[in-house]
């Protein structure tokens, strides 16, 4: 067994794509319902699937989350999780995984633990990646700073509003891969994806030789073959992976999520 | 005879005036947004510093305040408060009310509403969406929007449109839809977090009328910018009525646009004191306030770094203050740096010290101040008994009080 120790973020997407592979990454809410079903939860989307994983740091103003992350950060924060615990059971749970860990987290938590205490941290609980979605290009650089001696890749997003020459500098900063969001909007279920991606995808590649993943708003295995169809290197999935675990006791809720991963991954290996 | 077009002014006085370029007052402010906004900023910043150079725009916007608002708003001496507050020997502070519950609409909201909604004109938006707490910057959007005809969308917590009723009627009444959020208490910081979300979502035809000095740059410097008329007639009315500045600036702060409307123009007057007054709920050991400056840690939230209300995880702490419009758990940038170079003083009072302020001035003044602004007046129990001499303070009364005869009412009696 490969554990994730072996992989960092870019090294596992250039390993896919050198396989011609198309990278799933899930994305589920820390602490929703609880720490323990999180750690489930990874192993199952770990063995169903997944090839990177993210996971979302619950906060209390998620800015960039549409009702149905939004709704799961309100539950675990209800239920009392917090920053620490949360590291804690990564620490427990990442050796047993191949999927590199991404961290979700808004801005202020990470200001406020330090912002090298906290890179600290994240590593040392097996994290690999980080995504700050408040944090642009203009306020990265303390972040950016803070990640080189720990080994954590930070990717940064481009939305379809971003300019060609910001795609590029943004490009060139981010590490792992580059986060396409596919809407003008927050994350969430949506019936149809933009076809505008197709494009951006199209401008994207012609400014970088870094990996590129698509993410809020796919919520459908025809939805993330589309999208890897037109260029992505790795598609990720939130809010549909969210709802499904939420939905019904937490057992019926791995159960829905084993079930969806594999679909998923099934419609992006043809 | 001040008018608004010959004296009024949109331009930093000195260029090293903060924000930066960064849209930073020294370490506070920035842009901490979704990437999907950070063109919208920088589109909206060009427009700010192109329109407020422009002719046309500037004598839209002072002919509007002038007849549509019906600038400039009066200084007035509030002469049985100031004896209220006098010594034996009827020395004392002399106490002046810059009178911007007289505008329309009913507080100085009205000033950054019609100033942003001329840009969104401009800028070609057609859809506009604000945030409001106590409903007064949600009345003047709903206003100015029904006054050019454009589509308008207001979001407001639960708790506030139950509280504040009587201007979730006036917004409907105006044509404005009112989109009700439920998240979190119900309250101002829940309502801003769901304008963000629609503006990120509907940003290239949307254009966001954020109501206070805060949010991302270049927010903190329109609004200032919109609001500092406050300040510059109060300087030339100080001027005709006593040849002079005046010697202390009181102002309640929630996001702290009256304040800085106030404070803006004096900020280079090292003997002006500028004291900002925020909701100290049911008192600060209580957790149940609203006193970001005094009890917050730097952090960041809707898009600034500023001090901030968050527990020992960095999540934001749901806020409290008996007025709708100081119940924000964030406050404008340009305060903190105000507080931390120490140029500004910033002190809380509590729900009940408002209340009290509210009921006392209605009665001595004949002048129904709003909740927010009765903070501001309640600091006088305060303050006055530690001035020296006869100085003369300006407070701004930011708004009147209608809108909370409701609450008040139920406070003062329970039982009915």
């Amino acid at each position: 067994m490969v554990s994730v120790s072996d992989y960092s973020v870019s090294g596992c997407m250039d390993a896919l794509r050198d396989r011609g592979q198309c990278a799933l990454i899930p994305f589920i809410t820390a602490g929703d319902p609880d720490l323990e079903t999180t750690a489930k939860a990874l192993q199952i989307l770990d063995r169903n699937g997944a090839d990177l994983i993210e996971l979302g740091v619950p906060y209390s103003d998620p800015l960039a989350d549409g009702p149905v992350i939004q709704a799961a950060a309100t539950r675990a924060l209800q239920k009392g999780t917090r920053l620490d615990p949360v590291l804690e059971m990564l620490k427990q749970v990442s050796p047993t995984l191949k999927s590199p860990i991404i961290l979700f987290t808004y801005y202020n938590p990470i200001l406020n633990r330090g912002i090298e205490p906290f890179f600290q941290q994240i590593a040392e609980a097996g994290a690999k990646g980080l995504v700050v979605p408040d944090l642009p290009l203009e306020e990265v650089e303390g972040v950016l700073a803070a990640a080189k001696s720990t080994g954590i890749e930070v990717t940064l997003l481009v939305a379809p509003t971003t300019p060609k020459e910001r795609i590029e500098t943004i490009a060139h900063r981010s590490q792992g891969f580059i986060y396409l969001v596919s809407v003008t909007g927050v994350t969430g279920i949506r019936t149809e994806i933009e076809t505008r991606v197709q494009s951006l995808l199209t401008d994207l590649h012609s400014v970088t030789d870094k990996p590129i993943g698509v993410g809020f708003g796919i919520s459908q295995p025809g939805q993330a073959k589309q999208v890897m169809e037109w260029g992505a290197d790795a598609v990720i999935v939130g809010s549909a992976f969210v709802k499904r675990l939420a939905d019904g006791s937490p057992e019926q809720g791995l159960q829905a999520i084993e079930t969806f991963c594999r679909s998923l991954k099934a419609a992006i290996s043809q | 005879m001040l008018t608004t077009d010959s004296q009024a002014n949109l331009q930093p006085a000195d260029k090293a005036q903060v924000p930066d370029a960064q849209g930073r007052f020294g370490k506070f402010g920035g842009k901490y947004v979704p990437e999907t906004l950070m063109p919208a900023l920088s589109e909206l910043e060009t427009a700010f510093y192109q329109y407020r150079d422009d002719a046309s725009f500037q004598q839209e916007f002072y002919g509007l305040l002038r007849d549509y608002v019906g600038r400039p708003s009066p200084l007035y001496f509030a002469e049985r408060l100031t004896q209220h507050y006098a010594r034996s020997d009827g020395s004392g502070a002399q106490i002046y009310l810059k009178r911007e519950d007289l505008n329309h609409t009913g507080a100085h909201k009205i000033n950054n509403a019609l100033g942003q909604v001329l840009l969104a004109k401009r800028m070609g938006k057609q859809r506009i969406i604000a945030e409001t707490g106590a409903g007064q910057h949600g009345v003047a959007t709903a206003t100015v929007c029904a006054r050019f005809g454009l589509q308008c969308i207001i979001y407001m917590g639960v708790h506030d449109m139950e509280r504040q009723a009587l201007n979730v009627f006036r917004m409907r009444l105006m044509g404005a839809e009112v989109r009700p959020v439920a998240s979190g208490t119900g309250t101002l910081k829940d309502a801003t977090s769901e304008a963000i979300r629609d503006w990120v979502t509907n940003v290239e035809t949307t254009h966001y009328i954020l109501g206070s000095v805060a949010g991302p740059h270049p927010y903190p410097m329109i609004v200032r910018d919109f609001q500092a008329i406050i300040g510059q007639e109060t300087r030339q009315q100080c001027q005709e009525r006593w040849g002079g500045l005046p010697d202390i600036l009181l102002a309640c702060v929630g996001g702290g646009s009256n304040a800085m409307g106030l404070f803006h123009e004096f900020v280079k007057d090292a003997n002006v004191r500028m004291i900002g007054i925020e909701a100290g709920g049911e008192g600060l050991q209580s957790e149940k306030h609203a006193a970001t400056l005094t009890r917050g840690r730097v952090g960041v939230l809707h898009g600034a770094m500023s001090y901030l209300l968050q527990d020992e995880d960095g999540q934001v702490i749901e806020p409290h203050s008996i007025s709708a419009g100081l119940d924000y758990p964030g406050v404008g940038p340009e305060h903190s740096y105000l507080k931390d170079s120490e140029r500004a003083e910033y002190y809380s009072v509590t729900d009940q010290q408002a209340l009290d302020a509210f009921q006392q001035f209605s009665q001595l003044e004949g002048i129904i101040p709003a909740l927010e602004t009765a903070h501001a007046i309640a600091y006088l129990d305060t303050l006055c008994p530690q001035l020296e001499g006869n100085p003369r303070i300006v407070i701004n009364c930011s708004g009147r009080g209608d809108k909370d005869v409701q609450t008040v009412a139920k406070f003062l009696m329970p039982e009915q």
